[in-house]
């Protein structure tokens, strides 16, 4: 049986592992090299890295950076932060990196998306969503780690995604970005009811239990969380962690209801 | 000497990183040159099958590796499109494939899966043995591996299909042929699997 996909999400900015709150106060955090190589040893489903200065400050992808990532990484890694073009979508793919992700660049010109999936495949282009609550009611979708709202409708604009070719759409909750009170499963209904594709949400985890509950509400999910994996305890102390292959199977036996995948 | 063709399509590294761990014997091939004293090939492979194709052909290296695979009798293992590659032609390209196993690469019929998410398959999948193969060696009894594909390898014989995973129907995973070996999951990226599996293979 395909398995839910339980993701460790790592932000970077200069260079150095960070945290957010609700997309602000970058916390520092370590270095990402050490939190791959811990995800390594306990053996992670997937690995998201969205370096959230690139956009924001004009720069283009760290290579260097990415490549050092990318070698150190035993299991799938999706990078994200200011890829523009094909061009740089093809040398951040010969770093060794499975899956890249864009965001602003697909909002300023959709067609990106299928340009890079004709080359790489579908499989491997995937596509954030920042999302966050509007005053009354409904969602808005916004660029440059939250402060710049591009005034579309993100359950349109992942629909066209999926008409362009992406692989997976990744739903980032601004909203809930290292709160830990649970995801935003209103949000993750209109998305999931949407697309076909493959769907990863981000934003809220607080404990495994809420990643149970996406497990028994949409069966076969992908489930990222930054702070659930970097902190631990009520004053959020660093500590890298990650549920081992019999606690990611017993929430999954445990969560998984029908057998969406006979 | 293990070498890894880097024909400029799939992760070449991680093959890498992982056999240097392992203390095994391994290059990277880049020119026909670098190919002489391969003693086993690893043929990775992401993205489009036509894409991939034009660029092994376009590398010069696609003539010496049937050489050497068809007449020198080298193991060689297809990973994921490197493994599709291996087939004579693909639903998803125009192109030929290589044709070293009688098996065309069909689209992985979404309209069997339940569910609301369809392709890629994309995620962890269990992985069940048929033939008993060097390549599972010392592998857990329930395996599992890292998937992220829209397209499966059908082979026409029943004996060249080792392994199976399930995905809205059961597909061929694993398939070998005398010393063509493919797999359509990426043992690099699969752990402990993945690494026994490489090792497994290093040792065949």
């Amino acid at each position: 049986m395909l398995k839910p996909r339980i993701i460790p999400c790592l932000l970077v900015k200069n260079k150095g592992l960070v945290k957010t709150l609700k997309f602000k106060d970058g916390k520092y955090l370590g270095d990402p090299i050490n939190a791959v190589r811990i995800f390594n040893e306990k053996e992670a489903d997937e690995l998201m890295v969205i370096d959230i200065d690139a956009t924001n400050n004009n720069h283009e992808p760290d290579l260097k950076m990415i490549e050092n990532l990318a070698s150190e990484c035993r299991m799938p890694l999706c990078y994200a932060g200011g890829i523009k073009s094909l061009d740089q979508a093809q040398r951040i793919f010969a770093l060794g990196v499975e899956k890249i992700a864009v965001s602003s660049a697909a909002i300023q010109n959709p067609s990106i998306v299928s340009e890079i999936a004709s080359k790489v495949g579908s499989q491997s282009v995937v596509v954030v969503l920042d999302v966050k609550k509007k005053m009354f009611g409904g969602y808005d979708m916004y660029t440059h780690n939250g402060k710049k709202n591009v005034n579309l409708n993100p359950f349109d604009f992942a629909i066209k995604m999926e008409n362009y070719g992406a692989g997976e759409i990744v739903i980032n909750s601004i909203d809930n970005d290292g709160v830990m009170k649970g995801y935003d499963l209103d949000l993750i209904d209109k998305v999931r009811n949407s697309i076909s594709l493959p769907l990863t949400v981000l934003g809220g985890a607080g404990d495994l239990e809420d990643i149970g509950g996406l497990i028994r509400k949409y069966g076969i999910i992908g489930a990222a969380a930054g702070s659930l994996f970097v902190f631990k305890g009520k004053y959020k102390a660093v500590l890298i962690n990650y549920p081992n292959w019999d606690e990611k199977d017993k929430l999954i036996n445990k969560h998984f209801k029908i057998n969406l995948n006979a | 000497m293990i070498t890894i063709i880097d024909y400029g399509v799939g992760n070449v590294k991680a093959f890498y990183n992982i056999f240097s761990k392992l203390s095994v014997d391994v290059k990277v091939a880049r020119q026909p040159e670098d190919l002489y004293n391969a003693t086993k090939l690893i043929l990775p492979g992401v993205g489009h099958f036509d894409y991939a194709m034009k660029r092994f052909s376009e590398s010069g290296m696609l003539s010496v590796v049937d050489d050497l695979v068809m007449n020198h009798n080298i193991s060689i293992l297809g990973i994921c499109v490197g493994m599709q590659m291996l087939a004579k032609t693909s639903q998803e390209g125009i192109l030929p494939g290589l044709g070293w196993i009688d098996a065309t690469v069909r689209k992985i019929d979404s309209n069997l899966l339940n569910q609301k998410t369809r392709l890629p398959h994309m995620g962890w999948n269990d992985v069940s043995v048929k033939i008993e193969n060097p390549l599972f060696k010392n592998l857990d009894s329930n395996p599992r591996f890292y998937f992220l594909h829209s397209y499966y390898f059908d082979p026409i014989s029943t004996s060249d299909a080792i392994a199976f995973s399930n995905y809205g129907k059961e597909f061929a995973c694993v398939v070998n042929h005398k010393n063509i070996f493919g797999v359509q999951f990426h043992p690099e990226k699969s752990h402990h699997y993945g690494i026994q599996l490489l090792n497994n293979f290093a040792n065949i």
